[in-house]
């Protein structure tokens, strides 16, 4: 098909040079037919009559820096420029299929594609300007988007050369390209193409994105997972100016001139709804996961569901045109998206058409198409394009989460420390990285599904992240028993020579012979391989009052073959070493009855500046070896670093992750970790362990400044009796101390109509014209005599008050501090 | 009512409960402050009122008519960016790029009252500035590099 259709396509692109190339059936591609292109194509680039030159792929920019790294690539093989290169990325009408953006595969398999067909192109305007000058190509040379003839000092430029020879050519498997150790462009850190407009708010998101007469989308959401809707009421949203309401079955909508009434039609909207919630509940998750775990791996560690939580909320801009459709989204599968969206709107593949601008990071999480859906729905039912950004509560709760998981381990190990057996079952979090690397001649290792109560998907790394905690753990519990030094433990079953390099890399930096664990300090070390990367790390924890966790200092050495861009790969590491953290840390998502408890990030921390410790990296460059994706096996060794810093003084063959208990409030950087005897109990309750200040409205307005912090992103979060039995379980107290999603609206008419939210317990502060703000509590029917309202304050401390002075209560507000403490 | 935003006075017609982000955002078609979390605790929205950092997603519009407001777009001076822009850049101080425009117009704030703040006095004022790329050491690095570059060319300015 493309044999006939290659010259049309050339002449689409406005003539000039076109190379495709064909890229591993797994990689790119797909058969069937179904595409106007032949299945096995993974790009293509073109040289333009006017010398640009351009490359296609399905790849796509999330932050892990494949704009610029595949630049460097085509750059590299054409000898030019890296900024006269060009690259079009993840829109559907334009580049070849794709299967997507994910398990580290655009350096080790889409790079290699760029750098053929750049190679081919070279050699072609070689050989066509041999032809012009009718000289022998070998004096010929290659440099700044021009073939050079060295004697005569003639040069000839790309443009003119592909002008000259307007023609298409497709490049097989094979294909010489640059070694790693020739390289000029690639190898150097270039720095990200597009930095300009993103330092000056130019580069527009999906979420940025507008068109003319484009309304703004809201989406009903049920009060729990799985809940039917049973009736739902949507005259009073129909009725006000501007609004559309759209429904479908159970989805149901509204689209509104601006965001601000999308607000207020949702919450106008009176449904029922049949709920059915999954018994399983954080409280119980860890014992239903590991329920048939053999007795002969007894030892127990557990992995907690996560969020992605990408800076930028899923979002998309729908619009159709003639019985087509468009969509802006940022997804990590435009192709995939491209599918769902077919099979939900009943369209073919050929009348949709995925846009996928540069994304606000996906880290795995970006793999469906839901918002697209959603967004393709909304502007049909409105007849008009309209954007749809996820709220932050939205995407904490219908994204997918990255999977729970319990692992259990049984092992024997010799006096001399040699391996002897290895058991290892993984519960749910899934199988990647499953492979112990370390030399053991009786294994055994098995990935068991569980139907997850939550729904789950792919995360940085994968399940690696999981087992490496698991197994690192364990092996220095091991090392702890025979008393033997970690890392010589560890040396002593290695073979690998990439990972020994690592590691012993690491420990070098580090210092690891230096360093002895005291009752103050923590050392902790881990190694790993993945994906083709190798990974060592070291870290060192501060304890304070022996319980009181602070990360000092980690040490990541990385190797992944040849360095594509060093500076662009060290911050890759940082940034998996900090996103490690929290999931080492404190993030875990809290859930029961069908519901997420904290779905804003005042409830469930990130990692922040404060927990963020020094980190050096160690790069190790191996030119010899093809290079391998480097965004998310970097990941995999903070975690168990951390928890053997933290266990090193108390050994016992269990842990949890995170290993620490939820943040406390003050942005300190500092967590108590979990006690082995005591982590598989519950949680303490958080509201025991969090200072609680008691104050009336006078109180409050003496307080003055902390209490003006309440204005800023502070709401209630609960109301509980006057004298709650706290050393009670929190399930005990829930039907008090939760509110759930479905119910936490405000309650009567009026208020919807000011605040126009169904979120949670949102209040907003108003100035009430006397240079005061109040905060309003949307809440009223729950506030009775002998209740109180605690108040999260910015998430970070929390305040009572007699909730008879609710739904209304006046607070000093003190200018300009008010914002700097958010 | 009138907005001054980046020197440039706008009308605006509505409602003044109206969070500021979205009136610049979705009004005034000023996207880069960005919309994170709606409760002001991830500073993508971070815009300067008077000057001083402000949270646009919690400011309701109606509180700022008639201040001076400034967005990453009226940082840099036609073609050549802000010392702080720039240093974002030269210690690729970012991976997407979605909280850049937060961090920056955070870090703008903080150099105007102090011109040389160590690395923990960054750290506490960005503290709620979110990235979750995990760039905080290389935004930290930059604001140094920037209050250096910017007390430089005070001095250069001074002697000229």
């Amino acid at each position: 098909m493309l044999e006939l259709n290659r010259r049309a396509f050339l002449q689409s692109l406005g003539g000039g040079l076109l190379i495709l190339c064909e890229a591993g059936a797994q990689e790119s591609g797909r058969g069937g037919g179904r595409e106007r292109l032949p299945e096995n194509i993974g790009a293509w680039l073109h040289i333009a009559r006017d010398g640009s030159v351009t490359g296609f792929t399905g790849k796509v920019e999330v932050g892990q820096n494949i704009r610029t790294s595949l630049t460097q690539a085509v750059a590299d093989e054409l000898r030019c420029a890296p900024k006269t290169v060009k690259l079009v990325m993840g829109d559907t009408a334009l580049v070849p299929w794709d299967a997507g953006t994910f398990g580290s595969r655009t350096t080790p398999t889409m790079a290699p594609v760029m750098r053929k067909m750049a190679a081919t192109a070279r050699e072609a305007l070689l050989d066509q300007a041999a032809k012009v000058w009718s000289v022998d190509r070998g004096g010929l040379t290659v440099a700044n988007g021009c073939v050079l003839q060295s004697t005569a000092a003639k040069k000839i430029g790309f443009g003119e050369l592909a002008a000259k020879l307007d023609w298409v050519s497709i490049v097989g498997r094979e294909g010489l390209t640059t070694p790693a150790a020739q390289w000029q462009a690639a190898g150097t850190s270039l720095p990200k193409v597009n930095a300009r407009d993103l330092v000056n708010g130019r580069h527009k998101y999906t979420s940025d994105h507008k068109l003319p007469g484009m309304l703004y989308g809201r989406v009903l959401r049920p009060p729990s997972f799985e809940a039917k809707l049973q009736s739902v009421d949507t005259t009073r949203a129909s009725k006000m100016p501007g609004v559309t309401v759209i429904r479908d079955g159970d989805f149901v909508g509204v689209a509104a001139s601006d965001e601000h009434k999308a607000d207020k039609a949702l919450g106008s909207i009176e449904a029922k709804w049949d709920e059915q919630p999954n018994p399983i509940g954080t409280a119980e998750l860890f014992s239903y996961l590991g329920k048939d775990a053999p007795p002969s791996a007894p030892a127990t560690y557990t992995i907690s569901y996560i969020a992605h939580t990408p800076l930028e909320p899923r979002a998309a801009v729908a619009e159709w045109k003639g019985g087509k459709l468009t969509v802006w989204t940022g997804t990590q599968r435009p192709f995939g998206v491209r599918q769902d969206l077919a099979s939900a709107l009943g369209l073919s593949e050929q009348q949709i058409r995925v846009i996928m601008p540069d994304t606000g990071s996906a880290y795995g999480g970006k793999h469906s198409g839901e918002c697209a859906i959603e967004a393709a729905k909304l502007a049909k039912g409105a007849g008009k394009p309209v954007k749809l950004i996820w709220t932050r509560e939205e995407e904490f709760t219908w994204a997918y989460f990255r999977p729970a998981g319990v692992i259990r381990i049984g092992s024997s190990v010799a006096e001399d420390g040699t391996l002897r057996s290895w058991e290892f079952h993984n519960y749910l979090s899934g199988p990647s990285g499953l492979t112990t690397p370390y030399e053991v001649a009786n294994k055994n290792e098995h990935f068991h599904k569980v139907d997850s109560p939550l729904r789950e998907g792919s995360y940085r790394g994968l399940a690696s992240t999981a087992n490496h905690f698991a197994r690192e753990s364990h092996m220095d519990e091991l090392a702890a028993k025979i008393g033997m030094d970690p890392l010589a433990f560890r040396l002593k079953n290695l073979k690998n020579e990439r990972l020994i390099a690592v590691l012993q890399a690491a420990a070098d930096r580090f210092d690891w012979a230096k360093h002895r664990s005291t009752p103050e300090r923590g050392f902790g070390l881990a190694c790993g391989t993945e994906k083709g990367g190798y990974v060592g790390c070291c870290a060192e924890i501060s304890l304070r009052g022996g319980r009181e966790v602070h990360i000092e200092r980690v040490v990541t050495a990385w190797e992944s073959g040849a360095i594509v861009n060093p500076e662009h790969l060290k911050n890759q590491i940082e940034g998996a070493v900090v996103m490690g953290l929290g999931g080492a840390l404190f993030e875990a998502i809290d859930f029961s009855g069908g519901r997420i408890h904290n779905p804003l990030l005042s409830e469930y921390r990130v990692p922040r500046f404060s927990d963020t410790p020094k980190i050096e990296v160690v790069l190790i460059d191996r030119k010899d070896l093809p290079s391998a994706g480097a965004g998310e096996t970097p990941i995999v060794g903070i975690a168990p670093a951390v928890a053997n810093a933290i266990y090193s003084q108390r050994k016992s063959a269990c842990a949890p992750c995170p290993c620490c208990h939820r943040s406390r409030p003050e942005r300190t950087g500092r967590y108590h970790f979990k006690k082995r005897s005591q982590w598989r109990k519950r949680e303490e309750n958080i509201l025991r362990r969090w200072p609680v200040v008691e104050c009336g409205v006078r109180a409050a307005a003496q307080a003055g400044n902390s209490l003006a912090d309440a204005a800023i992103g502070g709401r209630i979060i609960a109301l509980q009796q006057q004298r709650p039995k706290l050393a009670d379980s929190r399930e005990k107290a829930k039907p008090e101390l939760r509110l759930p999603i479905g119910s936490a609206r405000p309650d009567n008419a009026s208020d919807r109509d000011r605040f126009g939210s169904h979120r949670p317990m949102r209040q907003r502060c108003e100035p009430d014209g006397t240079g005061r703000q109040r905060i309003v509590c949307v809440r009223q029917r729950r506030a009775a005599l002998g209740h109180q309202a605690i108040f999260e304050l910015t998430g970070m401390r929390r305040v009572q008050v007699p909730a008879a002075r609710l739904p209304i209560m006046a607070l000093e507000q003190i200018g300009t501090q008010v914002d700097q403490s958010g | 009512m009138h907005l001054s935003v980046n020197g440039v006075r706008r009308n605006v017609e509505t409602d003044p409960e109206r969070p500021l982000l979205w009136v610049l955002r979705n009004d005034l078609d000023l996207t880069g402050a960005k919309y994170g979390c709606g409760e002001g605790q991830c500073g993508a929205c971070t815009v300067l009122i008077g000057g001083n950092a402000r949270r646009s997603c919690q400011t309701p519009v109606g509180a700022v008519a008639g201040q001076e407001i400034t967005t990453i777009e009226g940082l840099a001076d036609g073609e050549r960016l802000h010392p702080v822009q720039q240093a974002f850049i030269d210690c690729d101080a970012m991976q997407c790029g979605y909280c850049t425009p937060g961090m920056i117009v955070a870090s703008v704030a903080l150099l105007r009252g102090n011109a040389s703040p160590s690395e923990t006095e960054i750290k506490s004022h960005l503290e709620g500035n979110i990235c979750r790329c995990g760039t905080y050491n290389r935004i930290v690095e930059a604001v140094q590099k920037a209050a250096g570059s910017m007390t430089a060319e005070v001095k250069e300015h001074r002697h000229a």
